[in-house]
């Protein structure tokens, strides 16, 4: 085994001692195995393990590796988010629903990374359908997190977040509606990234909410999140809302200095809704980037409260349609025994959906349809656009804006159940970004009690190179992104 | 009270693209169940839908073609419902914004005359599978083949006062779609299929009734007994002081009726909203313009040219173009026989009549454009009387060679030997002394009418084969000696 710790490495460090003939791909997948069969039982954060498929493609990967015919990410093990399809491999979405769906065809993006030569070690839990910004919803129980097993990682790709963060592999894939990766990554302290809505295609992820989902990397280096975007970012035919654009290498771009970056601090990130502790946090995470030549612009996005609203309407009416698919006839769960048609889909949906599944659809359902419409869903269209001015207004003045993740650091399990309009202020800074489809990046910013801190960095359409680069330069002069929890002690 | 009724269509076309509309299955008619049906179209989670640009190249032809407003910008939408045909529980479709706006089309009557009917819109959307309710005891089978077909629901304002009008649209729309080459416009095969809105009204007023919409009639027959007896019903209930209820009918054909389809099956709220896997569809004026260029001349505008060009009647014009293939067969045989009244008549009679009978296309007939040409040919030389052409015809639908072919082998030339000719007149003249004595009595223009006669008498002799010209020439002849 190499000199680095694989457990704490990150991608880039394991592909040089992979080049370097230090450790092979096989032994970084025994040791990952090995480790997610030993504390996955605590941590909850993997559904499925491929141990015989990763095995065989991190030989495969050796052997490219060997022939010096190797990219970046060949032999790098990762995990994938059960929200991407995956052939021949259990994908769930974490619901009883699809407990035993096995798709015949891959996600572009699973695809895209296999073709990188990455090992896919498994599928991680989630929320179900993503709908969660706690993990609590899976059908498969809570992950909880790895820096403090009593409360939650965050959701809905809370698997994925505290996979990384628990070392079981250096990378995972999320997707973000709402917040779903960076909110989940900001409370395990790993760096998460959605990119741009469009950026990366959607085919093969379990939709939740259409217009809004986008797939990201989840690691714990910018430097690996760019690397992951560069593989699996660009134009895809089979999604026709996949953008016709080039892609930069994103790892090339990170080189150079931040002199002169414009960051904007909106003041309503900074308000009644956020932690006085993290505040504080997030603020000497700004200054670090101050000291890099970054300068600092107070700005408003004055209907940022009104995200909460608008996408509560929009991400319900597109999942309730999204999910209308699910009702026994083709495939997933179906209930014993109907009596006719609508036995069929009424035990089917009530016994394969769980309660916040059941909310979300009642939701969406309720605001599209006729004598509502107008009211909440044509509406909430109007508002999104707004929002989305907020923001093109706000880039007139700045290159980025700066913010926490989160309003608060991770909450106890169970704490917000019952309090659904509580547990959706969670997302209140992240939303946003996708109701206006921008890139926003999720990177460690300090601790408030032991339990990490996140800071996000949103930026213009398409132009993730700017938040990368911004978050690498805070990573060269912090370590905030190093530390990990001890998971054998927290056990 | 005499009602008058009122009446819009629904049509719902399937075009004719090689693939589905979101997906790359293919959609021929026919296949064995679920065997074109791919991930897309089973609704399998992660899939996604890819727009058909062939279909919206179809369904933008359709809008040139009836003059109407072509949406520079149009978008899809999810239709909601759960069927288990239907299998991502939402159709896609055009709600809001469709493709097509409003047209105009003008109907040929079957008396030759046009009837204008304005198109409201006409919007792309997928097709549902097949509910199989025979193929397994006590279950029902689900055939995806269908699901995702490309369609054109074309819906036009309540312009239709009478099932004729009905019957002539859809045989119009056919017309239409099968030059525009966007469907096979097959109603057996459900490539055409039609929903009547019909209300009734006191005659002379102005304001609609109440309607109801029977869906899926799927023959010309079929729409014209539905209106009937739909327009029976409603008319006794109005008559009896009772109220149309607006709801979907069922025609049933077995009984001649329609019966309301149960509530459930259609009291949906569709829940219509913008289809976000999909982006709007945009089209530029060059797009437009290219696809208008690559029209072909379309029923109407070559209508008007027959009747101009070939001095056809309107109603012959009307039945020559109402197929592309007989409009271009009738082209054919007259560049070749420069004889157009002859070849329409040909056509529309005999032809059409043989097609009939033997239930073919004008494609499929064994007499060629060219065959037909020769057999006129000969008549207008005066080789063939009509009633000898009527023969070579028969000769012809056999496969019995070209006109001159059939001529020669079964002897049925006109005969011009002069001889020959001349001992049957000398035959006639001689049995009937009283009408020459009558002809040599009489004036040259009285003469001429009673010549007929004798030309008549000997073609009766000749069996028909005596070449009349010849005859009345020698007759004349003999008739002054």
């Amino acid at each position: 085994m190499s000199p680095t710790d694989p457990t704490k490495a990150s991608a880039t460090e394991l592909s040089t001692a992979l080049a370097n003939g230090d450790v092979s791909s096989l032994e970084l997948t025994e040791h990952f195995l090995e480790r997610i069969k030993r504390l996955n039982p605590t941590i909850n954060a993997v559904i499925t393990v491929t141990e015989d498929a990763a095995r065989q493609d991190a030989i495969e990967a050796d052997q490219r590796i060997a022939a010096g015919d190797q990219g970046p990410l060949t032999g790098i093990p990762l995990l994938h988010k059960d929200i991407f399809c995956t052939n021949g491999v259990l994908t769930t979405c974490a619901s009883r629903m699809l407990d035993n769906f096995v798709p015949p065809y891959d996600a572009t993006v699973v695809a895209r990374l296999r073709d990188a030569g990455t090992v896919m070690l498994g599928k991680t839990n989630m929320d179900e359908f993503a709908m969660g910004s706690s993990n609590e919803t899976s059908f498969y129980g809570p992950t909880v997190n790895p820096w403090d097993v009593s409360r939650v990682p965050g959701g809905s790709s809370g698997g994925s977040a505290a996979a990384v963060a628990a070392g079981f592999a250096p990378l995972s894939t999320g997707t973000d509606t709402g917040g779903s990766i960076r909110q989940p990554a900001a409370l395990c302290g790993i760096t998460g990234l959605k990119p741009t809505y469009g950026r990366v295609s959607r085919l093969g992820i379990i939709a939740f909410a259409s217009s809004l989902d986008q797939a990201g990397p989840m690691t714990r280096t910018v430097e690996d999140a760019a690397l992951m975007l560069s593989a699996i970012a660009g134009m895809d035919s089979g999604d026709s809302t996949s953008a016709d654009r080039p892609v930069p290498d994103f790892r090339a771009d990170l080189g150079g200095n931040i002199e002169g970056l414009r960051i904007g601090i909106p003041r309503e990130y900074f308000s009644d809704d956020l932690d006085t502790a993290i505040a504080a946090q997030v603020k000497t995470a700004l200054s670090e980037l101050e000291s890099e030549g970054a300068k600092l612009i107070d700005i408003d996005l004055p209907h940022t409260r009104d995200a909460i609203a608008t996408y509560y309407v929009i991400a319900p009416a597109e999942a309730s349609t999204n999910l209308s698919r699910y009702d026994g006839v083709r495939f997933g769960h179906r209930c014993a025994q109907p009596k006719d048609l609508e036995d069929l889909y009424f035990r089917s949906r009530t016994e394969g959906f769980g309660d916040e599944v059941k909310r979300r659809i009642l939701v969406g359902t309720y605001v599209l349809s006729s004598g509502f419409y107008d009211a909440y869903f044509k509406r909430a269209q109007q508002v999104r656009r707004i929002i989305s001015e907020d923001f093109s207004r706000a880039f007139e003045q700045v290159d980025v804006i700066a913010g926490p993740a989160t309003p608060g650091t991770a909450f106890p399990l169970g704490s917000k159940n019952n309090d659904p309009v509580s547990m959706y202020m969670e997302d209140i800074y992240t939303l946003a970004v996708n109701l206006a489809g921008l890139p926003g990046l999720s990177l460690p910013a300090g601790a408030v009690n032991g339990l990490p801190v996140g800071l996000q960095l949103i930026g213009r359409a398409f132009d993730e190179s700017t938040l990368l680069k911004a978050g690498h330069r805070l990573q060269q002069r912090t370590d905030w992104h190093r530390r990990a929890p001890d998971v054998e002690v927290s056990r | 009270m005499p009602w008058e009724t009122v009446m819009g269509l629904e049509v719902h076309l399937q075009l004719a693209t090689d693939s589905k509309i979101f997906s790359g299955s293919p959609s021929r008619f026919g296949a064995e169940p679920n065997v074109q049906a791919d991930a897309v179209d089973l609704g399998m989670p992660g899939m996604l839908p890819v727009l058909n640009t062939r279909a919206v190249e179809f369904a933008v032809r359709f809008g040139l073609g009836v003059g109407a407003k072509i949406g520079r910008r149009s978008v899809f939408d999810r239709k909601n419902y759960f069927y288990p045909d239907l299998p991502k529980g939402y159709q896609i479709s055009q709600f809001f914004e469709p493709i097509v706006g409003e047209g105009l089309f003008e109907v040929p009557m079957p008396d030759g005359s046009l009837f204008p009917i304005r198109i409201l819109r006409a919007h792309l959307e997928e097709d549902a599978g097949k509910s199989v309710h025979d193929a397994f005891p006590d279950q029902t089978g689900i055939d995806l083949n269908r699901a995702g077909t490309p369609l054109l629901e074309i819906v036009t304002e309540p312009d239709f006062r009478t099932a004729e009008q009905a019957v002539a649209y859809l045989k119009a729309l056919h017309s239409l779609v099968t030059y525009l080459g966007i469907s096979d416009g097959n109603m057996s095969e459900g490539s055409m299929r039609c929903d009547v809105n019909i209300s009734l009204r006191p005659v002379g007023s102005d304001t609609l009734g109440t309607r109801t919409e029977i869906k899926n009639v799927n023959s010309f027959r079929f729409v014209e007994k539905a209106i009937e007896v739909e327009t029976e019903r409603q008319a006794d209930l109005l008559d009896n002081g009772e109220t149309v209820t607006q709801e979907t009918r069922l025609y049933d054909a077995d009984r001649n009726e329609t019966r309301s389809m149960r509530s459930k099956e259609v009291a949906n709220d569709y829940r219509y909203f913008p289809e976000p896997d999909l982006l709007p569809v945009v089209l530029d004026e060059a797009t437009i313009e290219s696809i208008a260029q690559s029209l072909p001349e379309l029923p109407g505008p070559k209508r008007a040219r027959f009747i101009e060009q070939y001095t056809l009647s309107d109603y012959d014009a009307a039945l020559l173009v109402s197929s592309r293939a007989m409009a271009d067969y009738f082209e054919s045989a007259v560049a070749d026989c420069d004889e157009p009244k002859l070849v329409a008549n040909w056509i529309l009679g005999d032809l059409s009549a043989a097609m009939n009978r033997e239930d073919l296309d004008i494609d499929q007939t064994p007499v060629s454009a060219s065959a037909l040409a020769g057999l006129i040919t000969r008549i207008a030389d005066n080789t063939l009387s009509s009633k000898l052409a009527k023969q070579v015809f028969e000769g012809l639908w056999l496969g019995e060679g070209s006109a001159d072919d059939i001529i020669e082998a079964r002897g049925l030339k006109q005969v011009s030997d002069t001889g020959e000719l001349e001992a049957m007149i000398d035959d006639v003249i001689t049995n009937n002394p009283d009408q020459v004595a009558q002809y040599q009595a009489a004036d040259e223009a009285k003469q001429k009418k009673l010549s007929g006669f004798f030309v008549g008498q000997i073609m009766k002799a000749s069996k028909g084969q005596a070449n009349p010209q010849l005859v009345s020439q020698l007759l004349m002849k003999k008739l002054s000696d």
